[in-house]
C-alpha cells in the first residue's frame, strides 16, 4: 500500500536524527553525560529556538487575548473581572451578533469560492503542465510568480485597475464595446467580496498548482501505464488513479485554504480598509477582530474585551474546524489509497 | 603604542555612557511627541524650533506614525507604561479613550492658564465626560464645505448656489457640458459622513436637532433627519460614474486635476490642495439651504489635542511645551504655516479661503456624530457610514438609516432604548 509505504519511508527517514545524537552520545560518557541526558540536550538546543518563538508570538498573544476576553474595558484600561460578560455582549447586543454572523458567512463564502475557483484551476493547470507542453517550466514560474510578490503591491495594484474612474478593467471593457459590464467591481455591494476573493486567487493560483503538480509527478509511472494497457481513456486515468493517489496534496491544499480563508485578513485591509465596505459587503472575521480591538481610524472607538472574544472565538472554530477537518480527510487518503 | 591608542579609544566609547550627564554640563531635557500628522512633519519641526529657542533646556522630537496604525501603536505604548511626553490626541471620544483610563494628565486652569481664553464649545472635545477635566489643548477647528473650482464656474458663467435647487440646477448644467459636478465617492465610509455633515444640517435644523436628539428627546428615526439624509441622493446623478467605487484619494486627485467642479470636504484640505496643484483656482461655499433667504448651517468640530502622558518623568517641561501650544503664537504659525483654523483665540487668518470658512463658522453647528455620538462602541459614525453606503448603492432607504443608527446606538445611549 503506498500510502503506508510513504509511512515507513519516513519512519527511515526520522532514523538518522538519533544516529546524530549518538554520534555525540558516543562522546558524550568521556565528558560524564549519559546518553540520555545527551540526546535531551539536543532537543532542547534544535526545539529552544522554535518553542520559544513560538511561545512568544503565538501562545502568549492567544492566551492574552483569552485573559483580556473576560475582563471588561475602559477606553484602553482594564477594568474589572467580567467572566462570559463579552462572549455576551458578542453574541445579544445589537449590531455586534449581525456583524459576527455576516463576517463569518464572508468567510465561508471566501473559502468555498477559493475552493471552487483557485484551488480547481491550480488542479487544471497542474494537469496541464503534468503532461509536458511546450514551455511547461516557464509557465510554472510565471503561475507562481504573483506568490512571491509582496501582498500590499498585489492589492495597490488591483485597486488601481479596478478603480472606476483611472482603472483599465472597466477602460479595457469599454474599448472592448463592453462597457455595459464596467462597474464599480470593489465598491458595488454585490460584486466586492467576489473580486476580493478573485484578487486573492490570481494572486496564490500558483501555490495549489504547485503542490497537485509535484503530487501528479509523485504518481509511478506504472500505475498509469497499468491502467492504459488495460484500455483506461485519459480521464478514467485522472479520475481512477491520479486523483486518488493526490488525496495527501489535497488534505495539504483544504486545510491550508480553510486556514487563509478564516484568517483572511491582509488583503481586504489593504484593499477595502478596515471597516470591510461597501457596508459590511467585504467584511471578515479577522478585520471585525481588528477593528472591534484597535477601532477604525478617527470613527470607531476600541472594545478590547469584545474584540478578544471574537479573537478567542476564531481561535477556537478554526482550531476545532483545522483538526477535525484534516483528521477526517486523513483517513479519506487512507480508504482512497 | 598604536594598539594602547586604540585600547583606550575603545574604552572611552564604552565607558562614556556611564558618566553621569552632569559631568558635562546640563543636558536638555528631551520630550518626545507622537502624533499621526505625517504630512505636516515640517511644520512642527519650525513650530518646535521657535519653542526650544525660547526654552533652551528643551528639546522636541516630533515623531509621526501613519494615521490608520497610530492608535494601535499609541494605545500599546502607553498600556505598557511606556509612550511619548506629548500626545496628539482626537477630540471628544477618541479623547475619552486615553483620558477615562488615567493615561493622560489632566489639565486645569492653573496648570495652563492660557485655556481661560479657549471658547467653552472647542472645550467640549478636549474635556472627559467621565471626570469633567480638560485633558488636552485644542489645536484646531474643522468646518465642513463645498469646494469649487473657480475657473470652471467662470469658464461656464456660473455662480455659487444660495438654495438646493439652484445647487442641483448648476449640477446638472456642469453634466450636460460634460464636465463631472462632484468628485464625491461611496468606498470610503467616512467621506460620505462628511458629505452628510454638508448637506443634512440645513435640511435637519442644525443645532436645535443636535440639541434635541443628545438630550435623549428624539432619536435618528425622526422624520426630520431621515428626510435631511435623502437629500444626499439628489446628488447620485452628479457624482462621478462608479462613484460606490471611488474613493478618497480618486475624489481627491479628481478635483486636483480639474476633473470635476466641486468635491464636498473639510476645511484640512485648503493646505494640502494648494500644495499638490499650485494653479487650483478654488474657493468654498456652504451646504445649500433649502431656500436663498436662509442662512446656511456649517458643520464643525474641535479637530483634536495636544495631551500629556500622566506617567511622563518630565512634567515641568512638558507642561511648558502644551502652554507654549496655547499661546497666540503658535496658533499663529499654525494657521500660517498648515492653513488650518487654529483652536486658539486670537489668531489673524491671512489665507483668503480660510477667511471664507472662518466667516460662514458664525452659523456652525456640531458635527452631529463626532460631537455628539463618538463616545462609546459601536459610535454613531461607524454605524451611519455604512447605512449611508447601503443608501446610496440603493439598498437601504433613508428611514432605515436612521433605524440602523438609532438601533446601534441604543447599546449605549439609554434614551434611544426607550
Amino acid at each position: 500500500m503506498p500510502s503506508g509505504g510513504r509511512r515507513e519511508g519516513r519512519a527511515e527517514a526520522a532514523s538518522p536524527a538519533p544516529a546524530v545524537a549518538g554520534v555525540s552520545g558516543a562522546r558524550a560518557p568521556a565528558r560524564g553525560l549519559s546518553l540520555q541526558t545527551s540526546r535531551r540536550l539536543w532537543l532542547v538546543i534544535f526545539l529552544g529556538p522554535a518553542v520559544a518563538l513560538f511561545a512568544t508570538f503565538v501562545t502568549y498573544p492567544i492566551v492574552s487575548a483569552l485573559a483580556y476576553s473576560v475582563y471588561g474595558w475602559e477606553g484602553i484600561g482594564r477594568r474589572e473581572f467580567v467572566g462570559l460578560g463579552n462572549f455576551v455582549r458578542l453574541f445579544e447586543t445589537y449590531p455586534y451578533p449581525r456583524l459576527l454572523a455576516n463576517a463569518f458567512w464572508h468567510n465561508v463564502i471566501v473559502f468555498a469560492l477559493t475552493m471552487l475557483v483557485q484551488n480547481l484551476a491550480g488542479l487544471g493547470l497542474a494537469l496541464i503542465l503534468a503532461r509536458g507542453p511546450v514551455g511547461a517550466r516557464t509557465y510554472r514560474v510565471v503561475f507562481f510568480l504573483p506568490v512571491t510578490l509582496s501582498l500590499v503591491i498585489v492589492g495597490f495594484m488591483w485597486a488601481l485597475f479596478l478603480n472606476p474612474v483611472f482603472g483599465i478593467v472597466n477602460k479595457a471593457l469599454a474599448a472592448a464595446g463592453l462597457a455595459g459590464l464596467a462597474r464599480p467591481w470593489l465598491g458595488d455591494p454585490q460584486t466586492a467580496l467576489v473580486t476580493l476573493t478573485l484578487i486573492n486567487a490570481w494572486r496564490w493560483l500558483g501555490f495549489p498548482t504547485l503542490v497537485f503538480l509535484a503530487g501528479i509527478q509523485a504518481v509511478p509511472d506504472e500505475y498509469l501505464e497499468a491502467a492504459r494497457i488495460d484500455g483506461a481513456g485519459e480521464g478514467e486515468v485522472i479520475r481512477r488513479i491520479i486523483l486518488p493517489l493526490l488525496a495527501p496534496s489535497v488534505t495539504i491544499i483544504v486545510t491550508l485554504t480553510f486556514i487563509g480563508a478564516f484568517n483572511w485578513f491582509e488583503l481586504p485591509y489593504v484593499v477595502q480598509g478596515v471597516s470591510g465596505p461597501p457596508n459590511r459587503a467585504t467584511d471578515v472575521l479577522g478585520l471585525l477582530f481588528y477593528r472591534t480591538a484597535f477601532g477604525e481610524v478617527d470613527t470607531g472607538l476600541q472594545d478590547i474585551g469584545v474584540g478578544s472574544a471574537i479573537a478567542v472565538l476564531m481561535f477556537i472554530v478554526m482550531g476545532a474546524v483545522a483538526t477535525f477537518g484534516a483528521l477526517y480527510l486523513r483517513r479519506r487518503e487512507i480508504e482512497l489509497a | 603604542m598604536m594598539r594602547r591608542v586604540l585600547v583606550f579609544l575603545v574604552a572611552a566609547v564604552f565607558t562614556l555612557p556611564l558618566l553621569p550627564s552632569g559631568a558635562f554640563g546640563q543636558e536638555p531635557v528631551k520630550l518626545t511627541f507622537w502624533s499621526w500628522r505625517t504630512e505636516d512633519k515640517w511644520a512642527y519641526d519650525r513650530i518646535i524650533r521657535v519653542f526650544e529657542q525660547r526654552n533652551p533646556g528643551i528639546r522636541v522630537e516630533f515623531i509621526p506614525y501613519r494615521n490608520v496604525e497610530y492608535n494601535t501603536i499609541l494605545s500599546s505604548a502607553l498600556t505598557a507604561g511606556r509612550g511619548p511626553d506629548i500626545i496628539h490626541l482626537r477630540a471628544y471620544g477618541g479623547l475619552e479613550t486615553f483620558a477615562a483610563p488615567g493615561f493622560l494628565a489632566p489639565l486645569d486652569v492653573d496648570k495652563v492658564p492660557e485655556l481661560k481664553r479657549f471658547p467653552l464649545q472647542t472645550m467640549v472635545g478636549a474635556r472627559s465626560r467621565k471626570d469633567g477635566k480638560i485633558y488636552g489643548v485644542p489645536f484646531a477647528t474643522q468646518t465642513l464645505v463645498v469646494f469649487y473650482n473657480r475657473k470652471i464656474f467662470r469658464e461656464h458663467n456660473l455662480s455659487v448656489p444660495r438654495s438646493w435647487d439652484a445647487f442641483l440646477a448648476l449640477m446638472k448644467t456642469l453634466k450636460d457640458k460634460g464636465i463631472t459636478p462632484l468628485a464625491n465617492g461611496a468606498k470610503e465610509g467616512w467621506t460620505l459622513e462628511v458629505l452628510s455633515g454638508v448637506v443634512a444640517p440645513n435640511f435637519y435644523g442644525g443645532t436645535t436637532f443636535f440639541e434635541a436628539v443628545t438630550r435623549g428627546q428624539t432619536t435618528f428615526r425622526d422624520p426630520t433627519y431621515t428626510n435631511a439624509l435623502a437629500k444626499m441622493l439628489d446628488l447620485r446623478p452628479y457624482m462621478p460614474q462608479g462613484f460606490m467605487g471611488v474613493d478618497y484619494a480618486t475624489m481627491q486627485q479628481l478635483f486636483l486635476n480639474e476633473q470635476a467642479a466641486m468635491f464636498i470636504g473639510g476645511s484640512w484640505e485648503i493646505g494640502f490642495f494648494k500644495e499638490q496643484n499650485r494653479n487650483l483656482d478654488f474657493d468654498v461655499f456652504p451646504g445649500p439651504p433649502e431656500r436663498a433667504d436662509q442662512v446656511p448651517w456649517v458643520s464643525s468640530f474641535a479637530d483634536g489635542n495636544y495631551g500629556i502622558n500622566a506617567r511622563t518623568p518630565h512634567m515641568d517641561a512638558a507642561v511648558k511645551f502644551i502652554r507654549f501650544t496655547a499661546t497666540t503664537e503658535f496658533g499663529q504659525m499654525f494657521t500660517d504655516l498648515l492653513r488650518q483654523l487654529s483652536a486658539v483665540p486670537g489668531v489673524v487668518v491671512r489665507d483668503p479661503i480660510l477667511q471664507h470658512v472662518q466667516a460662514m463658522n458664525r452659523k456652525a453647528t456640531p458635527y452631529i456624530m463626532l460631537v455628539g455620538f463618538r463616545w462609546q462602541a459601536p459610535t454613531g459614525s461607524t454605524l451611519l457610514q455604512s447605512a449611508l453606503q447601503a443608501m446610496m448603492a440603493g439598498q437601504m432607504t433613508p428611514a432605515q438609516v436612521g433605524d440602523e443608527v438609532t438601533r446601534g446606538l441604543s447599546s449605549w445611549v439609554d434614551a434611544f432604548r426607550r
